[in-house]
């Protein structure tokens, strides 16, 4: 299924430094208050550090609530960060200039039902962007960058004129990604592109990421849930924990030797589809705390089998070389990160 | 005897477009103490074969078996109240999205007390006893206190908790559960899959598990059964099933886990499971399919015998694998 041609579309720029960079990134939300009350925080992302580099991919991995979304929102430049540094390109990403930012972010979101307007044609999804982005440009380009794009995607040239219902939901998420394609974006942010299909479709579009970033030397900030899908298509991972990141590294020493217990759990909770694996289950007790009354010191402090009380009182920063912790307990071999006094 | 029978079971859909056989001759048995998973792609008739068997479907839906049999009644010739009487008693249903399946108006407490009154009776002081009992079994911290929230109060995984509470409430002989723990995290869904194990484990019920997570199945089941396009393909035990799958539709599903995976591409499965108007005349994983021929597209398999297991196809895999053990 992988049509995929060696034209691409992309000129491919020889370049190795990071495309995105993200210092300190932050965003909170201010929610209720009324007339009298005080308004209340939402921590929902708090001082993330990543780069994106062309060809590579990071992927951001946690439960629900803990700032994936939020995270994708801010690097694709629908919100603003409350605090911190964005750069894009060695741009500055401030409001004024995400205008000329955008066409290099682009996004796939998770539901491919949801996210393609079912009363417009395959063929107008694919060319909306670059009507909106380069209304310059003549028509009969536009068109054939679109017949171009369908083929990229590995869709058939027929399929311009249809309307999305009358695809499945592998091959909508292929049009989905081939509109984030139009504008010859750098980056792609991945909230959960394949969570809502099928095993046998996950796969084809998952091979058909690959193809792409191959080809066209693509950043992909990859949101999942799904580790064993994860470990298949990162190079990098950071795990995070209540707006913040508490793991991050290169994928093998991540999934190999995790050294927080978050992570460490996490790893433990994902099912293997290997019934002759000897299972041993780390068992969390509770959920996750609202990111309204995020708990002092380490956030995971509660549902730690092995928090102390310096856990409770102090939050450990993420600390280590290579692959870096945020944890003053790290499990495993504990030659990443060794105990970090820090406050 | 066991708990659960079906043969036969086919259901029809009358649809503008004609009748759409969603569920085609489907045989499944469970017993007491069994944990079935059903497994199968998004439009493989798993859940509605489910519903059927609980009454649930609408009325342009045409349930025909041979035999429908649960501990001893026959489902197809009981009446509506009869059947009533039985659903959310002996036999219960867990479903995938917690938060839809509740109704938003009522505390869960309510929701609770409700099915205690009418299936078992009780007063309401009994009820509430019953219910803190419930809660704490299901690992809901403050009982008390969280019976009188409403749904939206609470999160998902705690949502799904009170309708496991709920399910198991009258203990039930059979529990199904839908994709219980698709909607939750892993974290949480590892909570879950533990819990209703130890439920199994406690009161002896039979479990079917609904799911599309290989993972999930190859953890908690101890038969599986592999549908495909509303036919059961393929049926075995656990270990066997991942070890040697016997139907290459099961073969290619495994492969394509990523987990599985040995090379940075992944196997697929070209196209898609087949709908209504482009339902092949012979297998029907037959378009799919690296190993059909001309055989396959014109003739349907039957299922082949237990030691094969029971795969619907004319070139089983693996069958060697039946001599060697």
């Amino acid at each position: 299924m992988s049509a995929v041609t060696t034209d691409a579309p992309n000129t491919t720029r020889p370049q190795a430094g990071p495309v995105v960079t993200a210092k300190g990134l932050t965003r909170h939300y201010e929610v209720g208050g009324g007339l009298f009350g005080k308004p209340k925080t939402v921590r929902a992302l708090s001082e993330l550090d990543f780069e994106l580099t062309p060809g590579r991919t990071l992927a951001v991995v946690g439960e629900s609530g803990c700032g994936k979304s939020t995270l994708a929102r801010v690097v694709t430049l629908i919100e603003e960060p409350t605090r911190g540094d964005l750069s894009i390109d060695g741009t500055k990403a401030t409001p004024d200039a995400w205008k000329s930012l955008r066409s290099k972010v682009q996004i796939v979101f998770q539901d491919p039902y949801g996210s393609l307007n079912p009363r417009q044609r395959i063929g107008q999804i694919l060319m909306e962007p670059l009507l909106i982005n380069r209304p310059q440009m003549p028509a009969a380009e536009r068109e054939e960058k679109a017949r171009e794009m369908l083929r990229l995607v590995g869709l058939r040239p027929e399929h311009f004129d249809r309307y999305p219902h009358m695809f499945s939901g592998g091959q909508r998420q292929r049009v989905a990604i081939g509109r984030a394609l139009m504008l010859e974006p750098e980056v792609l942010v991945l909230d959960e592109p394949v969570s809502a299909l099928d095993v046998s479709i996950q796969s084809s579009v998952l091979n058909l990421l690959i193809d792409l970033q191959e080809r066209m030397q693509l950043a992909y900030l990859f949101i999942s849930h799904d580790l064993s899908v994860v470990r298949h298509v990162a190079d990098d991972v950071t795990v995070m924990y209540l707006g913040r990141a508490v793991e991050t590294g290169p994928k093998d020493m991540i999934f190999d030797n995790p050294q927080h217990p978050y992570t460490k759990a996490l790893l433990s909770a994902t099912p293997r589809a290997d019934p002759e694996a000897g299972k041993e289950r780390i068992k969390l007790q509770g959920e996750l705390p609202s990111p309204l009354a995020v708990p002092p010191g380490c956030a995971f402090a509660p549902r730690c089998w092995k928090a102390q009380d310096k856990c409770r009182a102090a939050r450990p920063l993420l600390d280590g070389a290579t692959q870096k912790s945020a944890c003053f307990f790290p499990e495993g071999d504990g030659t990443a990160s060794p105990e970090a006094p820090k406050s | 005897m066991s708990l659960l029978r079906l043969r036969n079971l086919s259901v029809e859909f009358a649809t503008t477009g004609g009748r759409f056989r969603a569920v085609d001759k489907v045989d499944l048995d469970v017993d007491r103490g069994d944990v079935l998973a059903i497994v199968g792609e998004s439009g493989s008739g798993k859940s509605v074969s489910m519903l059927a068997l609980m009454g649930l479907l609408p009325w342009t839906a045409k349930v025909t078996a041979d035999e429908m049999t649960f501990d001893g009644h026959d489902l197809s010739k009981l009446s509506a109240r009869g059947r009533r009487r039985i659903v959310g008693k002996d036999m219960a249903m867990i479903f995938q999205e917690p938060m839809s399946s509740l109704n938003p108006c009522f505390t869960v407490g309510f929701q609770i007390r409700e099915t205690l009154r009418i299936h078992l009776g009780m007063d309401r002081k009994a009820a509430q006893k019953r219910a803190v009992e419930l809660f704490d079994l299901v690992g809901i911290p403050d009982p008390e206190q969280r019976l009188k929230a409403f749904p939206h109060q609470m999160s998902g995984g705690m949502n799904q908790r009170v309708m496991i509470a709920m399910a198991i409430s009258c203990n039930p002989k059979l529990l199904i559960a839908d994709e219980p723990t698709t909607a939750l995290d892993v974290t949480i869904q590892a909570q879950i899959l533990d819990l209703l194990v130890k439920l199994r484990d406690e009161t002896g019920m039979g479990l079917v598990l609904i799911t599309h997570d290989m993972g999930v199945v190859a953890e908690t089941a101890q038969r599986v059964s592999v549908h495909y396009a509303g036919q059961k393909v393929e049926e075995q035990p656990v270990r066997p099933l991942f070890r040697a799958p016997h139907h290459p539709y099961t073969s290619a599903l495994l492969a394509a886990l990523p987990e599985r995976a040995t090379d940075k591409r992944l196997p697929t499965i070209p196209g898609v499971v087949p709908g209504q108007f482009d339902r092949p005349k012979g297998c029907l994983f037959s378009p799919r399919c690296k190993f059909a021929d001309d055989h396959c597209r014109k003739v349907p398999p039957e299922p082949r015998g237990a030691d094969l297991g029971l795969a619907r196809c004319h070139y089983p895999l693996n069958t060697d694998e039946r001599l060697a053990s």
